[in-house]
C-alpha cells in the first residue's frame, strides 16, 4: 500500500468518524436546522423581491468568469493601482510565506497587539498562532469569531461561524470565561452589548488591524470589505497599520462590476439587500500636501498580502470554476449534508460543497478526497450559487481525479469496472441479471431483504431492501415478442 | 421534431428491468394509449449513471457509447420512466465524449430526442390526463434529477391532478433530495439514512396514502424505509398511478 493510499484511508476514516458524531449530537442537529433554515429562507425572499433575480446572477457568474479567465492581467492591474494609491503590496505564495510577511509587518512596527475582523483566508493560513508565537496578541472583533477564539473553538461555517453554537451556549461562556452578570447574557442584544464594551478598549489600544478582502477593485486598487457589525470599519481605521489578506482570485475588475457582484452577496449570504456596512478603501490615510486632498482618518499603513496557497494550481485544473466562488456561504445553507453534519466534520476552514472542492483544490487530493463523495448529487448547490458554479459537476471531477488516483474502496472499484464490462455484453449482462434475482429471491421474505451481504450491508442499516422482480422487463418483453416455441437468448 | 411522432423507443432502465416491470409496463399500455407504437430495444443494459457518478468515467463512457448503439438503428425519440437516467443522457451524455471522438455527434443528437416520461407526455404530446383513477391521496416526490437537470416540476403535478379522483397532497419541504444518491447511500449510510428519515417523516405528515416519484432509484430507497417504520404508505412509480384505474 502506498504512503498516498494510506493517507487517504487514514483521513476518510477520521471524516466518516466526525460525520457519525455529528449525526449523534442533536444539540448541534437543532442548531443547524434553525440557522440553516432562516438564512436559506431570508435568501430565497430578498431573490425574489428583485425584478430579474436571474439577470444579476448571470451578469455575477459573466464578471467572475471573465475576471477568472484573464486574472494574471486583472491581478497585475490591482496591485499597480493599490500601490499607486500608496499601500504596500506583498505577494505571498504559500500560508507560510503569508504569515511570515504579516509577522514580519508586525515585528517592523513595532506592533504588540492586533485587532482582526472576520477572514476565512486568516483562518486558512492559520495566522493568529503565527503571530502569537511571535509575540503579537491578536484579538478577533466578529462576535461570531469572538466566541470561538474565546472558547478556543473553530468556526463551523464561512458566514456565521459560530451557527454550531446557541445563544445558551454564548451565555454560559460569557459567564465563565469573562465573568459576565446574569444582566450581561440575558438575551442576545445584551450578549452583544456586552461583547462590544470589552471589544472596543481593544480597539483603541491595538497597533494593527487584520482583516480579509471580500472583492479587490482592479481599475482603482481599491477594497472593500462587507461587514454587519461594525467591527470591519474600526479595524482598519482605528489602528496604524492595516493588513488587509486578499485570497488572490477575489478580484474584479470594475466599481461596476463590485456593484454587481455586491448585489447578489449580501442577498445569499444573509438575505440582505446590502450588508449593514459596505467599506471601500483605497489607499492609507492620505498625509497633509497630498494633491487629492488630506484625510483625517485611516491608517498611516495600509499592507495588502496577495494569497496563492493553491490557487494558481486551482486555475490551471479542471476545478477552476470554483475560483468563481465569492464565499456567500449559500450553498452550504441548502445542502442536505452540511444541514445535518455541519462544518468541523470537513475538517477544513471551508465546508459544503464548495469547501469539498476548495479544500482538496488548496490542500491537495490525497487527504480530503472523501469530501466529494458526501454528496448526493441533489443539486441543490448548484441552484443556490449566486454565480451559478456547477458544484455537482466540480464534486464529479474531484470524484473522477479520486478514482484516477484509486482514493476509494476497492470494491467500489472493481465493482463498477465489473458491472461496465457486463453492461457492454448484453446477452451476460442479462444471464447476470438472472443468476442475482434467483439469488436474491432465495434470501428475500414477502419480498424484502433484511440484511444484504459485505459492503452493502450498509443499505440495509437504515432500510429494508426489495427483492428484484422473478422475471426482468426485457426477459418477459422477449418471450412475448419472439415467435413462440423460441426461448430467450 | 416536427408534428406528433407516432413511433417512440422505451429506454427502460436498469433499475426498473431488473426491480420494476410493472413501471416499463405502465408506460408502454400509456404510450400505446397515446396511439404510439412502442419499440423496445432489447440489447440495451444500463446507461452508464453509477460508474459516471461514481466518478468512473472510462467505465460510464463505455457504457454511454453501448447506449447510443442500441438506440441509434432507430430515429424515434426515446423516453425514460426516470429523470436520473434522462437526466444522464441528456446532460451528460455530450460531456463525456470531446469533439474529436466519433460519438461526440451521436451523444448531442441522443441527448435531443430523449424525454423523461412525463415531460414527453406532458411538454411532446400534450396529455392531460391518462386515463387512470384512484381513491387514493397521493404526494409527489420531486426527484433531484429530473427536477434540476431536466426542470421537471410542474408536468408530474399535472399528470397527477388528471388521475380521477386522486387527492394530490404536497410533501413538506418536498424538494429536499430523499438521500438516495446511488453509491452515496451505502458510502455514506448515517446521513443516507438521516435523508430518508425526514423525507419519510414529511410523508407521514402528509397524509397520503401513496407518495409518487419518477425514479424507481429513490422509490426502493423510499420504500425500503416504509418499510423498516412498518408504514402502510405505498411507494410508487408514477407510470403506475397514471395508467391504473383502482377505485377501491
Amino acid at each position: 500500500m502506498s504512503s498516498e493510499i494510506a493517507t487517504y484511508r487514514h483521513a476518510a476514516a477520521a471524516f466518516h468518524r466526525k460525520v457519525e458524531d455529528a449525526l449523534a449530537d442533536r444539540r448541534l442537529q437543532d442548531a443547524l436546522a434553525s440557522t440553516t433554515a432562516r438564512l436559506t429562507g431570508s435568501r430565497s425572499a430578498a431573490f425574489a423581491a428583485v425584478p430579474h433575480p436571474e439577470r444579476l446572477r448571470d451578469t455575477a457568474r459573466a464578471i467572475r468568469a471573465r475576471t477568472i479567465a484573464r486574472l494574471d492581467h486583472y491581478l497585475a492591474r490591482f496591485a499597480d493601482e493599490a500601490a499607486n494609491a500608496g499601500c504596500h503590496v506583498h505577494w505571498a505564495e504559500t500560508a507560510a510565506d503569508a504569515t511570515g510577511i504579516v509577522t514580519r509587518i508586525a515585528i517592523d512596527c513595532g506592533i504588540r497587539s492586533a485587532v482582526k475582523s472576520k477572514s476565512m483566508v486568516s483562518e486558512e493560513i492559520g495566522l493568529n498562532p503565527a503571530l502569537e508565537a511571535a509575540g503579537v496578541r491578536v484579538v478577533e472583533t466578529d462576535l461570531g469569531e469572538y466566541v470561538v477564539q474565546i472558547a478556543d473553538d473553530r468556526p463551523s461555517h464561512i458566514i456565521t461561524p459560530i451557527v454550531h453554537w446557541r445563544r445558551d451556549d454564548v451565555a454560559r461562556l460569557f459567564t465563565r470565561t469573562l465573568g459576565a452578570c446574569k444582566e450581561e447574557v440575558a438575551d442576545v442584544p445584551a450578549m452583544t452589548a456586552f461583547a462590544r464594551r470589552r471589544l472596543r478598549a481593544e480597539f483603541l489600544q491595538a497597533g494593527m488591524g487584520i482583516s480579509g478582502v471580500n472583492f479587490a477593485v482592479a481599475e482603482t486598487g481599491t477594497i472593500c470589505l462587507v461587514t454587519n457589525e461594525g467591527n470591519g470599519r474600526l479595524t482598519t481605521t482605528a489602528p496604524r497599520v492595516h493588513v488587509a489578506l486578499l485570497g488572490l482570485e477575489r478580484i474584479v475588475p470594475s466599481v461596476a462590476d463590485l456593484e454587481s457582484c455586491l448585489q447578489v452577496l449580501a442577498r445569499s449570504a444573509t438575505g440582505q439587500a446590502l450588508s449593514v456596512y459596505t467599506t471601500l478603501l483605497t489607499g492609507p490615510r492620505r498625509r497633509p500636501g497630498d494633491s487629492r486632498g488630506a484625510e483625517s482618518d485611516g491608517p498611516d499603513e495600509l499592507h495588502v498580502v496577495i494569497i496563492d496557497n493553491g490557487r494558481t494550481r486551482l486555475l490551471g485544473s479542471d476545478l477552476a470554476e470554483i475560483l468563481y466562488c465569492i464565499r456567500c456561504g449559500a450553498c452550504l445553507n441548502v445542502c442536505p449534508v452540511y444541514r445535518r453534519i455541519g462544518g468541523h466534520a470537513y475538517g477544513s476552514v471551508y465546508p459544503g460543497p464548495m469547501g469539498s472542492i476548495v479544500t482538496p483544490g488548496l490542500m491537495g487530493l490525497v487527504g480530503s478526497a472523501e469530501l466529494a463523495q458526501a454528496s448526493s448529487l441533489c443539486g441543490a448547490c448548484r441552484d443556490a450559487c449566486p454565480v451559478r458554479i456547477d458544484l455537482p459537476g466540480l464534486l464529479l471531477t474531484a470524484r473522477h481525479q479520486a478514482a484516477q488516483s484509486r482514493l476509494g474502496p476497492r470494491w467500489v472499484r472493481v465493482g463498477v469496472r465489473v458491472y461496465a464490462w457486463l453492461a457492454t455484453r448484453p446477452r451476460l449482462f442479462r444471464l447476470a441479471g438472472r443468476a442475482s434475482r434467483r439469488l436474491a429471491v432465495l434470501v428475500a421474505r414477502d419480498g424484502w431483504i433484511r440484511r444484504l451481504p459485505g459492503p452493502l450491508r450498509a443499505w440495509t442499516e437504515a432500510r429494508d431492501f426489495p427483492a428484484p422482480a422473478a422475471v426482468s422487463f426485457l426477459d418477459a418483453y422477449r418471450r412475448r415478442t419472439r415467435s413462440p416455441g423460441r426461448t430467450s437468448s | 421534431m416536427t408534428g406528433r411522432p407516432t413511433r417512440v423507443q422505451l429506454l427502460v432502465t436498469c433499475l426498473v428491468d431488473q426491480f420494476s416491470p410493472r413501471v416499463a409496463e405502465a408506460a408502454v399500455a400509456i404510450l400505446e394509449r397515446e396511439g404510439l407504437d412502442v419499440h423496445v430495444p432489447l440489447a440495451q443494459t444500463c446507461c452508464g449513471q453509477p460508474a459516471f457518478n461514481g466518478g468512473f468515467t472510462d467505465e460510464a463512457r463505455a457504457m454511454a457509447r453501448h447506449t447510443i448503439d442500441v438506440f441509434s438503428a432507430n430515429p424515434a425519440p426515446i423516453v425514460v420512466p426516470s429523470g436520473s437516467c434522462a437526466d444522464m443522457i441528456v446532460n451528460h451524455y455530450p460531456e463525456l465524449f470531446g469533439g474529436n471522438d466519433p460519438y461526440a455527434e451521436r451523444a448531442w443528437a441522443m441527448a435531443a430526442r430523449t424525454f423523461e416520461l412525463c415531460q414527453f407526455l406532458t411538454d411532446v404530446l400534450g396529455v392531460r390526463a391518462t386515463g387512470g383513477a384512484t381513491t387514493d391521496t397521493l404526494a409527489y416526490h420531486p426527484s433531484c434529477h429530473g427536477l434540476r437537470g431536466l426542470a421537471l416540476r410542474d408536468q408530474p403535478r399535472r399528470l397527477l391532478e388528471g388521475v380521477l379522483g386522486a387527492r394530490v397532497v404536497e410533501l413538506a419541504d418536498d424538494e429536499a433530495c430523499c438521500g438516495f444518491g446511488g453509491l452515496f447511500s451505502v458510502k455514506m449510510p448515517g446521513l443516507s439514512g438521516d435523508m430518508l428519515r425526514a423525507k419519510l417523516d414529511a410523508i407521514a405528515d402528509s397524509g397520503a396514502g401513496t407518495v409518487v416519484a419518477t425514479d424507481v432509484s429513490c422509490l426502493i430507497h423510499i420504500s425500503g424505509g416504509l418499510r423498516r417504520r412498518h408504514s402502510h404508505v405505498r411507494a410508487r412509480h408514477i407510470a403506475e398511478v397514471l395508467v391504473e384505474r383502482s377505485i377501491e
